[in-house]
């Protein structure tokens, strides 16, 4: 275990990443309204992230789900539920973290975020807490890490 | 000697130690008539000088000073310099001892022998050791007497003291409340100010610690010995505020303020202090100050104008007009007209302000000015009164048609034809404006008086060749003839024309009957009288025709809007010009550079005169061969340019629906030449085929013609051309802006709404790739015209824009980084369009633009993420797409960890 670091999860086990949403007639219609849905909200989450030790996505890694986004848009309030790779993953914070993140950047201000981890409640107190995101997100190494998580893949 | 001595001590001793007073006088009498010597005093006195105890100290310097004061005229310099250095000494002493120190310098300050350098030392004692304001009124009192001594007998040494004099003096001073000590502080001030003291930078603060008694309000009490009064007291300050035009920038503002004062007598104060200062600043070099004095004063005026009158009280305005007149109207008089502009100043600003106190102001001042005229023989003062004149005779907003003036008409009218006489050309300048100030008021010139006006300008026309006279008298002439034509149709232009017909007159002064003629060719009347004249002109040189073309091309333009005249040019005048164009444009080439320039001039009065589309022109086939002979051959590039110009204009009015045969004559040949000048790399004419693509592509582009598209798509071949890409560039510009002298809505230009709209929709994709293949230079001119295209209402260019921009943007060229501010504000914008294809366009492009050098882009960083925080509420899910995508990145961009 010299040099490098170790990796905590070293072969986790892959899914399957679902097609791209199919277009529909209304998605192109100019007076149709379109509400932001749970799909929506799990596209940009499962696309966009990677996982801090692995190129692969959050949904190939089955971090979330789309059933465990749920989504209202006329209520403005979004809950995501993330299952970290490995039960108590030191990276869970992290992920947390980026999702959370990621959610801000994407939504529009009215939203009110709900993120929880199905495993550890004290992952879910730190999200939860809107200062301390603020805060983690002040520490630039932080930051750094973050930022790279929400680096899309292909550039 | 001895027994002297003895009596010298016994007087010293009784004064000291008795308190005997009156031994002071007989000690001083004693030393008047050389019974004792000064030393010998000092001597005396040595004891108590030197006493432990400040009162027998005191008691000695007291008979020191009282001696002095009554002996000090025989005084060596010698013994004074060493009193001075025993008093100076003193200054540090106790306070019982400080006022007889002070009486005792004073007495010396007042000595005729003061040794060099002993007034420095002195002062710098005082300001050093003493604070004025603490000591008793008397000795006060003594300090500014020892400053005016001082003034009046060492004043170059003062001087050397520089700015630290007046320091000196203001912290003395600051505080006094006394009004004899008042008096003596005013006069010290003005001293200063009077004798040229340098004040430095203690310019504000000299004036502060004076302006802070302004106004004064005293009333002395009933048993006052020195019997100062108010008025005394208020002169004396005015005297010091009013001294220096240093003062001026402070001194208006407190005298604005305190004219709001509740106080009556303080108003008056205020007001004749502002009076006398605005004779002190003007005659000042700053104008800041002086226009700042006059529309004070005009405002004071204006406001004395309105107020009430009683049936019994005195009309404050006349009262005060009485002040000003009374202080002005001498400097008029004044042998050496020195102060005649700042007064003539204040008084024209005085008169300005109502018209009440214009007729004031007039009837006094005006009879005055004439007779001052008819008195001086010296053709500069009679210049500068003649301008002052016209200061008054200038008709204002507040001039009425029963103005005071009409009373003094003749004699006005007298002077000024008597000025037209003289044989200066300034004088005569002046009598012209002032002839033109008379001539626009109704009443002010008879008839005959008209007559004999124009009779004088006629002859200033052909007589005087200095060029500043003849513009006058051309000016005033144009002037006079729109309210008195009758009198230049029967006079001057009979004259004029006699003159240019004569033939035996020279150029110059043809030219300028030419010139005049134009001027004066306002009206309909006078228009048609003039022109002819102005039409037969041209038999003459080519310069000449020039002329007269420009001078038509004046009357042109002045009267764009009567019908009258549009239509004399129609019947008379173009079919004239026309014929000298045709005939102009077949003697072309071998004629030199004059000829090009008289064709120019041909050219553009042609095109101004098309005043509408109905006025038929003879011989159009005719003329548009020659025009486009012209711009194809001729080399003079003014000439192509205009031919070319004049050639699109004739094109744009062709009748719509005509057969493009008929419209374009020669389109094939156009096309056919333009082409093969075109084509031909090698060719000399091909700036010229060019150039006549340009204006032809836009004439049609305005009127929506099918044949444009053809013609543009030329102009983008063109862009990739070595030697006219740049211009084809350039070119675009002009096809999208609007042209001054053709192709415009004012010369009745056919020019469809949106045909910019219509451009971009069209043509966007090929700017767009003429914007990837061209080069550097090029994309430079293309740049403008694409933010122009986004900037365009229409929604399908909008979108054919940003679709074409993106993958531009994938690879900006160099020049786009200029355009950054432009193009953010306009694509953000873009993202709350109505139509969604374009927000999700233009959101892709801002997406696009995040790949930029970070350092180009980064300032714009927060702009944009406020700006997409928009659109991600957007209600089309594949906006919102766009939206989350852009902002991702450039949230990325510069923050740690990102890009």
């Amino acid at each position: 275990m010299s040099g490098g670091t170790r990796l905590e999860n070293a072969n986790p086990l892959i899914f399957q990443r679902s097609g791209e949403r199919l277009l529909t007639a209304t998605d192109e219609d100019e007076d149709v309204a379109d509400p932001i849905d749970d799909r929506e909200i799990f596209d940009i989450l499962s696309k966009s992230i990677n996982d801090p030790e692995h190129p692969l996505s959050l949904e190939e890694l089955n971090v979330v789900e789309q059933m465990r986004v749920n989504v209202n848009d006329r209520e403005s309030m979004v809950s995501v539920e993330f299952t970290p790779t490995i039960p108590h993953c030191s990276m869970a914070t992290l992920i947390g973290l980026s999702i959370k993140v990621k959610l801000l950047r994407s939504l529009p201000d009215r939203f009110k975020v709900s993120l929880v981890s199905s495993q550890t409640h004290l992952i879910n107190k730190q999200l939860a807490d809107k200062e301390r995101v603020a805060a983690a997100l002040e520490n630039s190494q932080l930051l750094e890490v973050v930022n790279q998580c929400l680096s899309t893949r292909t550039m | 000697m001895a027994a002297d001595n003895s009596v010298l001590l016994g007087l010293v001793e009784e004064f000291v130690s008795g308190q005997v007073d009156s031994k002071a006088a007989e000690t001083s009498t004693g030393v008047k008539n050389g019974q004792f010597t000064i030393l010998q005093l000092v001597e005396a006195l040595g004891v108590s000088l030197s006493s432990s105890q400040p009162q027998t100290r005191g008691r000695g310097v007291q008979l020191l000073s009282q001696v002095l004061q009554e002996c000090y005229s025989s005084l060596s310099e010698r013994e004074v310099e060493v009193l001075l250095a025993f008093y100076e000494n003193r200054l540090k002493d106790h306070y019982v001892i400080i006022p007889h120190v002070l009486q005792g310098l004073k007495a010396l300050t007042k000595c005729s022998v003061l040794p060099p350098g002993s007034a420095v030392s002195v002062l710098k004692s005082i300001f050093q050791d003493i604070h004025v304001q603490s000591l008793m009124l008397a000795e006060r009192s003594c300090v500014y007497n020892i400053l005016i001594s001082l003034m009046e007998s060492k004043e170059e040494e003062l001087k050397g003291l520089g700015a630290d004099f007046i320091f000196g003096f203001v912290q003395s001073v600051d505080g006094e409340r006394d009004p004899r000590n008042l008096l003596l502080a005013f006069q010290v001030a003005r001293n200063i100010i009077q004798r040229g003291y340098d004040l430095g930078k203690f310019v504000e603060e000299l004036f502060e610690v004076m302006s802070c008694y302004f106004p004064i309000d005293f009333s002395p009490p009933p048993s006052d010995p020195r019997g100062i009064t108010q008025e005394e007291l208020v002169l004396s300050l005015r005297a010091v505020l009013t001294g220096t035009s240093q003062f001026a920038e402070f001194l208006l503002p407190l005298i604005i303020e305190k004219l709001d004062s509740d106080i009556q007598s303080a108003k008056v104060d205020s007001l004749q202090t502002l009076f006398v200062s605005c004779v002190q600043v003007s005659q000042t070099a700053s104008e800041r100050v002086e226009s700042a004095g006059l529309s004070a004063l005009s405002a004071l005026v204006s406001c004395l104008s309105r107020s009430v009158l009683n049936s019994d009280s005195e009309d404050v305005l006349q009262v005060f007009l009485s002040l000003v007149l009374k202080d002005c109207q001498h400097h008029l008089c004044e042998p050496d007209l020195k102060l005649v502009w700042p007064s003539a100043k204040l008084l024209q600003a005085a008169a300005g302000a109502s018209y009440r106190a214009s007729l004031i102001v007039s009837a006094a001042i005006i009879p005055a000015l004439l007779e001052q005229y008819n008195n001086r023989t010296q053709c500069a003062h009679r210049r500068t009164l003649l301008e002052v004149l016209q200061g008054f005779v200038q008709p204002t907003a507040l001039s009425r048609p029963d103005s005071v003036l009409v009373a003094f008409q003749q004699s006005l009218c007298g002077v000024v034809f008597s000025a037209l006489t003289e044989s200066s050309a300034g004088l005569q300048v002046t009598a012209t404006r002032v002839l033109s100030a008379l001539g626009q008021q109704p009443g002010l010139m008879a008839q005959t008086d008209v007559e004999k006006a124009v009779d004088h300008l006629s002859r200033l026309i052909l007589e005087e060749d200095d060029p500043k006279l003849s513009s006058a008298v051309v000016e005033c002439s144009g002037s006079l003839a729109h309210l008195h034509p009758k009198a230049f149709i029967s006079r001057l232009i009979p004259r004029l024309k006699e003159e240019i017909l004569s033939g035996q007159s020279d150029a110059a002064v043809r030219q300028r009957c030419v010139t005049a003629l134009a001027s004066v060719s306002s009206l309909p009347s006078v228009v048609q009288e003039s022109a002819p004249v102005l039409l037969q002109v041209c038999g003459f040189s080519v310069e000449e025709v020039a002329a007269v073309c420009i001078s038509l091309q004046k009357i042109a333009e002045h009267a764009r809007d009567s019908e009258e005249i549009g239509r004399f040019f129609h019947d008379i005048i173009i079919p004239h010009l026309l014929g000298l164009c045709l005939q102009a444009a077949l003697q072309t080439r071998d004629a030199g550079q004059p000829s090009e320039r008289k064709k120019q001039h041909l050219w553009d009065s042609t095109c101004h005169s098309f005043t509408s589309p109905q006025v038929e022109i003879p011989e159009i086939d005719r003329l548009l061969l020659q025009l486009e002979d012209l711009s194809c051959t001729c080399t003079h590039l003014f000439s192509f340019t205009s031919a070319a110009k004049c050639f699109a204009g004739l094109v744009n009015k062709r009748p719509a629906g005509t057969h493009r045969i008929y419209l374009l004559p020669q389109s094939h040949a156009l096309n056919f030449v333009i082409s093969v000048e075109l084509e031909n790399t090698s060719s000399a004419q091909r700036t010229q085929a060019f150039t006549l693509l340009l204006w032809v592509s836009k004439a049609l582009l305005l009127r929506y013609h099918p044949l444009s598209t053809a013609l543009t798509d030329q102009l983008f071949a063109l862009l990739s051309d070595p030697a006219l890409g740049s211009q084809a560039a350039d070119g675009f510009g002009v096809l999208m802006s609007d042209c001054l002298d053709v192709l415009n809505r004012g010369c009745h230009a056919d020019v469809r709404i949106m045909y910019r709209q219509r451009f971009f929709a069209e043509n966007s994709t090929k700017l767009v790739q003429g914007f990837n293949s061209a080069e550097q230079v090029k994309v430079n001119e293309l740049l403008p015209l694409l933010l122009e295209a986004l900037s365009c209402a229409d929604q399908a260019v909008q979108l054919s824009t940003l679709s074409c921009l993106q993958p531009v943007l994938l690879e900006p060229p160099e020049a786009l980084r200029n355009q950054l501010e432009a193009l953010f504000s306009r694509l953000l914008a873009l993202t709350t369009s109505p139509a969604m294809k374009v927000r999700i366009a233009s959101l892709q492009c801002v997406h696009a633009l995040s790949r930029l050098p970070e350092h180009t882009v980064l300032p714009f960083r927060a702009r944009v993420l406020k700006a997409l925080a928009v659109p991600l509420d957007d209600k089309k899910r594949l906006v919102r797409k766009e939206a989350v995508a852009a902002r991702a990145e450039w949230f990325l961009l510069g923050s740690p960890g990102g890009r």
